[in-house]
């Protein structure tokens, strides 16, 4: 649709919905000075993610990045991006806009616009953010772990370390270990979200809160259930911090990098569910919801029509079979517990049996049945952490790529209200053309010229985002995608193996027990 | 006294075999075919078949309970009832959710349910046969009127079932009996294996009892994550049909392994509840026999004692001494009659119990072992597949 372009029709400067682009704009405008931004009009009401930044308005500014404009640059590395942990990245590494990767065949949706040559110079595009590692490659290895608690009653909190152990550069150490809380980690995603959602890149979500776990844990409940509840959620959040880093751009968040290493971070109430924040967020999602639902967009491009419809079956796969993996761990861990309760049980009826052999073999098969029930109990866990929660946690992240999917559409939403607005405008302006007043002619012809004009920038600029974010999700799901495979070919080796450990261990305990049974006599 | 070597499987005696041939499943009655062989001249022809149902077997269970004859033996307990209901509902509301699944997904859960339907089938068929066969073996129990009627005469029997006014006195004689049985196992005996039979039986029934529970429940445990498994294979096997990346061969060849790695977890459930549950449970219907002959000679004995006071009163007040001496020796009798025969039959009962036990574990043992070196194969393979290729 991009490729639909008008010529600008006339029309008013008013005010749509800039709020989101505003707030990219902020950040990135950058030292250099671009020609194609228009300068942050008119106030907005002010949203979450502003809100946000402004807490973050003392961390450094995004090292000189911003959109860049360059053709060649499009669809260059759409989709053939070399993993990020793989050796072949250092020959990549280069100053140039144009890293040796084998292009995909570009769509027709964009029609290469013209350049503003010497602003290539200058300005660089996350693209090449992506690949100039500053000659590092990809080590990082995060660990969450000794969760504390901190503080008694409703207020306390638990704590948890946080160790980054790295060669990279952008970090100042090799190992860094600092303390945070699991607000801290909601506080993160919050910034990293308003940041980069709105312009198509896939952040991985942040683990769910839950007010009745925490809520034992906080009253000192020191049973089984809140001590699995702080493990769970230790292991998510370092999930959780392993996939931000594994992006390329978060990675090099200058907030990303502050959680991993500044030793006192700003406390982040807006993540509070009944804070004015949370509330708004609430509020905004509802709005959000409504919008989507009253957008109807011109799909030109197939591809998104198909990845959103994958999409959108996956999820529903997903969430199936999330549900029966979940089924299957409350099911082993009732097993586990039954069989413990034979094995005991066994044990009582070997103690009665007077017949000397077969008591000893009750006994025997006693003590199979407790180690089997440990077995079942190690293969829930297995089952749980391996498989459930993986699932788990691309159900969520699949949200996020529908939100991406959104964003999209809000930014198209956004471009084709700007461009309906100039038309207004060029019609009034024409009109004002063959009006009979003279004297008030000229300044209202010369307002609403100015005011047309800047619409047109406008336009230019909302189309100009409609492509890039469009650019963006196409690389993003390209690299979810690889994420996804990879992630789901590890876990499923991982968990077959558990499986076959299972079995292995089940054949060695009856093996055991078979000439004991045959030794009645 | 030689233990007399009873054979687990009490089908040797060549001159008296019974089986189930045959069984049809008629809505909410079953009809077993009992098949004789026999070369005893009490029968007619030397092999023929009879259809029965449960309440004749029933029938002739009890008239072996209530023949004093038999007061010393302990009575091969009935076979349980045919309880298809559960099986039965699953099986409708499967035919009402029929609209809310995919036609692969109701055909598979079809057909678990009727292989559920004909396993029960089996062991009803099972159960009662032991019980015939059982009695087959027993030399005294075999030679019993009744018996040989119901195996041999080929009419109904007419057997009704008990109305209301028999089950309500069956209800109250059996609360006289627990509480006559509590009275009764009080007193000491003077024989030492007695008193030991006693205190075992005891424990041992209610042990048996813990353990039958508690099995049932591990298995049932075991038939859930079975199901599980299934659900787990179907969805991975649409998600591998709709991926359009790599990993749809690891959900493809992944859905196939727990496909067939659930039927052998279903297999090992169904397997642990023949070899272990039902052996369980069996024992813990006979060992309630054991205890009911011990009632029975423990009443004798209470009874052997008090005709010896009153004989003594009436030595002592010298009246109605004839009566009292015809009375003890009556009493005397009976009891040392039912002693001799209880001493033998629980030691049968031990023989018997322990080759039970002994041939279920060593089976239990090797089929778990089986099913497991089965599961271990699949999932190596699919590794091995798996690891191939990424």
């Amino acid at each position: 649709m991009a490729a639909e372009m008008e010529p600008p029709p006339l029309g008013n400067a008013g005010e749509t919905d800039f709020r989101e682009l505003e707030d990219g704009e902020d950040l990135f405008v950058s030292t250099v000075t671009t020609l194609e931004y228009p300068e942050p009009s008119s106030p907005e009401p002010a949203s979450l993610p502003a809100e946000d930044i402004s807490i973050n308005s003392n961390g450094p500014k995004q090292k000189d990045v911003s959109f860049d404009d360059d053709p060649e640059d499009l669809f260059a590395e759409a989709t053939e991006e070399v993993s990020l942990d793989s050796p072949e990245r250092e020959p990549i590494l280069s100053d140039g806009p144009s890293p040796a990767i084998t292009p995909v065949t570009p769509t027709t949706m964009l029609t290469p616009r013209m350049d503003l040559g010497a602003a290539d110079m200058f300005e660089r595009s996350l693209d090449e953010i992506e690949e100039d590692n500053n000659g590092d490659t990809f080590d990082i290895h995060i660990a969450v772990s000794d969760p504390e608690k901190v503080g008694d009653g409703m207020n306390a909190y638990m704590g948890y370390k946080v160790t980054t152990k790295t060669s990279m550069t952008i970090f100042n150490k090799n190992e860094t270990t600092v303390r945070r809380r699991f607000s801290d980690f909601l506080g993160l995603h919050s910034k990293l979200a308003s940041k980069y959602l709105h312009i198509g890149y896939i952040v991985p979500p942040a683990p769910e809160k839950s007010i009745v776990g925490m809520t034992k844990v906080k009253v000192g409940k020191e049973d089984l259930s809140s001590a699995e509840f702080v493990e769970k959620r230790r292991s998510a959040l370092e999930r959780y911090l392993m996939r931000t880093v594994k992006h390329p751009v978060l990675l090099k968040d200058p907030d990303v990098i502050m959680f991993l290493e500044s030793s006192e971070l700003p406390r982040a109430v807006s993540t509070q569910a009944l804070s004015g924040a949370g509330i708004l967020r609430m509020v905004n999602k509802a709005a959000d919801a409504v919008n989507k639902m009253t957008i109807k967009m011109n799909e030109s491009d197939a591809w998104f029509e198909e990845k959103h419809q994958q999409f959108e079956n996956l999820d529903l796969q997903l969430r199936k079979l999330h549900a029966s993996v979940e089924s299957l761990v409350c099911h082993r861990k009732e097993l586990s517990v039954n069989t413990a309760s034979f094995a005991k049980s066994a044990a009582m009826l070997g103690n009665s049996e007077d017949h000397t052999a077969l008591s000893r073999a009750l006994s025997q098969l006693a003590e199979v049945e407790e180690k089997i029930d440990r077995l079942h109990q190690d293969q829930a866990y297995a089952d749980f952490y391996l498989f459930s929660e993986l699932l788990g946690d691309y159900v969520r992240l699949i949200t996020a790529v529908k939100s991406v999917f959104d964003q999209r559409m809000k930014t198209w939403s956004k471009w084709q209200d700007t461009q309906l607005l100039l038309q207004k405008k060029r019609e009034s302006e024409a009109k004002l053309q063959f009006a009979n007043k003279p004297d008030k002619l000229q300044q209202a012809k010369d307002e609403i010229k100015e005011v047309r004009s800047t619409l047109e920038g406008k336009v230019e600029q909302g189309e100009k985002d409609f492509e890039l974010i469009s650019k963006t999700i196409r690389k993003e799901v390209s690299r979810f995608e690889k994420e996804r495979v990879k992630d789901f070919k590890a876990v499923i080796i991982k968990y077959l193996e558990s499986l076959v450990q299972t079995q292995q261990q089940l054949i060695k305990y009856w093996e055991a027990f078979l000439p004991e049974a045959k030794a009645i006599a | 006294m030689m233990p007399r070597a009873v054979n687990v499987d009490l089908q040797t005696d060549a001159t008296l075999q019974v089986d189930i041939s045959d069984a049809l499943s008629e809505r909410d009655k079953v009809k077993f075919t009992v098949h004789t062989k026999s070369t005893l001249p009490n029968f007619k022809q030397n092999e023929f078949s009879v259809v029965r149902q449960h309440e004749e077997f029933i029938w002739l269970h009890d008239s072996f309970v209530e023949n004093e004859e038999y007061a010393g033996y302990i009575i091969p307990p009935a076979p349980p009832r045919p309880d298809f209901d559960a099986s039965r509902e699953k099986l409708q509301k499967l035919g009402e959710g029929e609209g809310s699944m995919t036609k692969e997904e109701f055909t598979k859960m079809k057909q678990e349910l009727e292989a559920e339907y004909l396993a029960i089938f089996k062991k009803t068929v099972a159960m009662h046969e032991v019980f015939l066969c059982r009695v087959a073996a027993h030399p005294v129990l075999r030679k019993d009127l009744n018996f040989h009627v119901f195996l041999e005469y080929n009419q109904d029997l007419s057997v009704r079932g008990k109305n209301k006014r028999e089950k309500m006195e069956d209800f109250f004689k059996n609360v006289v009996k627990s509480a006559d049985g509590v009275l009764v196992a009080g007193v000491k005996d003077v024989d030492d294996f007695f008193e030991h039979e006693k205190t075992f039986l005891l424990e041992y029934h209610n042990r048996v009892k813990d353990a039958s529970a508690k099995s049932d429940r591990m298995i049932r445990s075991h038939k859930s994550a079975a199901d599980d498994i299934n659900r787990i294979a179907s969805t991975l096997y649409t998600l591998g049909t709709q991926d359009s990346t790599d990993v749809c061969k690891f959900f493809l060849k992944v859905s196939e392994l727990f496909e067939k790695t659930r039927k052998i977890e279903a297999r090992v459930a169904a397997d642990e509840d023949l070899k272990l549950a039902d052996l369980l449970k069996y024992y813990l219907r006979e060992s309630q026999a054991a205890k009911d002959l011990l009632y029975r000679r423990g009443r004798a004995l209470v009874d052997y004692e008090n005709a010896n006071k009153a004989l003594d009163k009436a030595r002592a007040k010298n009246k109605d001494v004839l009566q009292a001496e015809t009375s003890q020796q009556v009493c005397c009798q009976k009891f040392e009659k039912i002693s001799e025969s209880a001493k033998q039959e629980l030691i049968d009962f031990k023989t018997r119990r322990v080759a039970a036990f002994r041939k279920n574990l060593v089976e239990l043992a090797e089929l778990e072992l089986k099913h497991a070196k089965g599961n271990l194969q699949l999932l190596q393979s699919c590794l091995g597949v798996l690891k191939g290729d990424t």
